[in-house]
């Protein structure tokens, strides 16, 4: 396996004051290039705190991420973001939203007709070029977020990352954004990392499920590779037989195994 | 499995034909007469209840002080004393014997310099404040004693100081309307949501970009909030400074009336600076909606 993401040890200690907690334990991991991974836990065991040390927001307190075999450990457009509640700027437009990250990433590769070009391609890809003079204020959630993924997608990021991206919406938009995604990775073949607590999401769109235990001193638990050939249909795989076993695993390691503690 | 779910196909075939003829129905537009009688009905429940008001305030008025003797004139008294001043604001016979209009320009004209001034550096200063934990550690404290003088104790300092009333007064305008101007875009900058400042991480915006596209926009609607407080407190200040420092301005006509006991003169000048003061509110709060466009809500 060609590692093209690598998370080498990765220990996270918040420490306030004399108080110091353990949030993430020795996590080890290596992502393949165009390989759709989720890291799925239930809330608090430190999946998005994995996210932002992987996207640089935070660092790791032993251990590092590389990749390309480079350590990265600030933030950048490599490792674009998509957030769970969109965060776009609400002042700007949505074809502004876009082209913030555009201009700064291809300000000296492409010319300012081509940028302008890029932004559109992007928004089209999101099928959002419509509404691309409207302020997020004025759109619907699901619509920010296929703006946010817009925004992410047009910096050219080598991994993708989506923070529980599809967490803020009803069940209908969800399914929809989700064959979405599922077509631009088919589509565009990006590295993607997802973090999410829906076990159907995760089996759906992963090419690998990474479940992890309950914090504090989250590891990872368990690695379940998904063989279900690509492109998959929503509708033939509910009674699939290995989509089901999948399913189940998940299940079985999340409510059995490794329940959620409420006191924790 | 297979009997409900034919049930269901039937189900969704049959409404079809009849959406059809809904969807191609067009909304009538609502007569023109119709919608200025509706515009003219708005206006009259916001303007007539004030207006019925102020009738029966002036009409109190003029039956309290009508009496012989009375220490204050009535409204029908201030008219026709002032009623020169009142049609000819733009007179000048040079010295402070001008206009209204010219003694109120006069004082806005300080306002104008003194806090155009402090918006900037009470801006400046607060953006300071509220990005960087030491500054706010440093300069918090000293904020909120010097906050609390008031606008008159500064000006015998200002005064010696400068050694002339103009600058003086504008020196007290600005360290009037400065604090609330610091601490609301303190407050502004330090309540920017994580989200924010993560999108301009990932996207590797420099501080120049950041201050330009996330912080000033994000921080519009406290600074707006701070500004407006500010006007208010320069518009106070100028009159109390320029009874003081004399010279053409509103405040010293004030006073000027006073000592020639035209106390007609000091009321009709006490309802321009209502008005003024009034207008000068509206105006940052009308660039304030303008600027934070799409900001507030999300």
């Amino acid at each position: 396996m060609t590692a093209y993401l690598k998370l080498d040890h990765i220990d996270k200690i918040f420490t306030r004051g004399a108080a110091t907690t353990e949030v993430l334990k020795d996590i080890n991991l290596t992502i393949e290039k165009g390989e759709y991974v989720s890291i799925i836990g239930h809330s608090g065991c430190g999946k998005s705190t994995l996210l932002n040390i992987i996207a640089g927001l935070t660092n790791a307190t032993i251990g590092g991420v590389l990749l390309e075999n480079r350590e990265v450990n600030s933030p950048g457009p490599d490792r674009a973001v998509v957030f769970q509640n969109h965060s776009l700027l609400p002042w700007l437009t949505v074809y502004e939203n876009v082209k913030l990250g555009v201009d700064k990433v291809f300000a000296r590769t492409k010319s300012r007709a081509e940028r302008d070009a890029w932004v559109m391609h992007n928004l089209n890809l999101v099928q959002m070029a419509h509404a691309r003079d409207k302020r997020p204020s004025e759109i619907s959630g699901g619509m920010k977020q296929r703006v946010g993924i817009a925004r992410a997608l047009a910096m050219e990021p080598k991994v993708l990352l989506l923070d529980e991206p599809f967490g803020a919406l009803d069940a209908l938009t969800r399914a929809h954004l989700q064959d979405s995604v599922m077509a631009l990775h088919q589509k565009l073949g990006n590295t993607i990392l997802m973090i999410t607590h829906d076990v159907d999401e995760a089996v759906l769109l992963s090419d690998r499920i990474v479940m992890m235990t309950n914090g504090p001193s989250a590891r990872i638990g368990e690695v379940l590779e998904v063989p279900l050939a690509r492109p998959r249909k929503r509708l033939d795989l509910a009674t699939n037989a290995t989509y089901l076993k999948c399913r189940q695993r998940v299940l079985e390691f999340l409510y059995e195994r490794h329940r959620f503690v409420e006191a924790a | 499995m297979n009997m409900p779910a034919t049930k269901i196909e039937v189900e969704i075939a049959a409404p079809a034909p009849i959406a059809a003829p809904v969807v191609a129905m067009t909304l009538r537009r609502p007569p023109r007469t119709e919608t200025y009688a509706r515009m003219a009905r708005e206006l009259a429940v916001r303007v007539i209840p004030p207006l019925v008001v102020i009738a029966l305030l002036t009409l109190v008025w003029e039956l309290v002080c009508r009496r012989a003797g009375s220490a204050l004139p009535p409204p029908s008294k201030v008219f026709k004393d002032t009623k020169e001043l009142i049609f000819d604001p733009f007179f000048d016979h040079g010295g402070i014997d001008k206009g209204l209009f010219w003694h109120l320009s006069a004082s806005l004209q300080r306002v104008a310099l003194g806090y155009s001034l402090s918006a900037i550096a009470g801006i400046a200063l607060g953006v300071l404040v509220g990005q960087s934990v030491w500054a706010m550690r440093g300069l918090d404290p000293l904020f909120q004693v010097l906050r609390t003088i008031p606008p008159l104790a500064w000006l015998p300092l200002s005064l010696a100081a400068f050694r002339d009333g103009q600058p003086s007064a504008i020196f007290v305008i600005f360290i009037t309307s400065i604090w609330p101007i610091i601490i609301n875009t303190a407050v502004g900058i330090r309540n920017i949501p994580q989200d924010y400042r993560n999108v301009a991480a990932v996207v590797q915006l420099n501080p120049l970009e950041f201050f330009a596209k996330v912080m000033i926009p994000a921080a519009a609607p406290y600074i707006f909030t701070g500004l407006r407080i500010g006007i208010g407190l320069s518009w106070l200040a100028i009159i109390a400074a320029e009874m003081l420092i004399g010279g053409v301005g509103i405040g010293f006509f004030i006073w000027d009336a006073w000592n020639s006991s035209h106390i007609s003169e000091i009321i009709l000048a006490l309802f321009y600076v209502g008005i003024v003061g009034f207008v000068l509110d509206r105006l940052i709060a009308g660039l304030g909606k303008i600027v934070t466009r799409g900001t507030a809500q999300n």
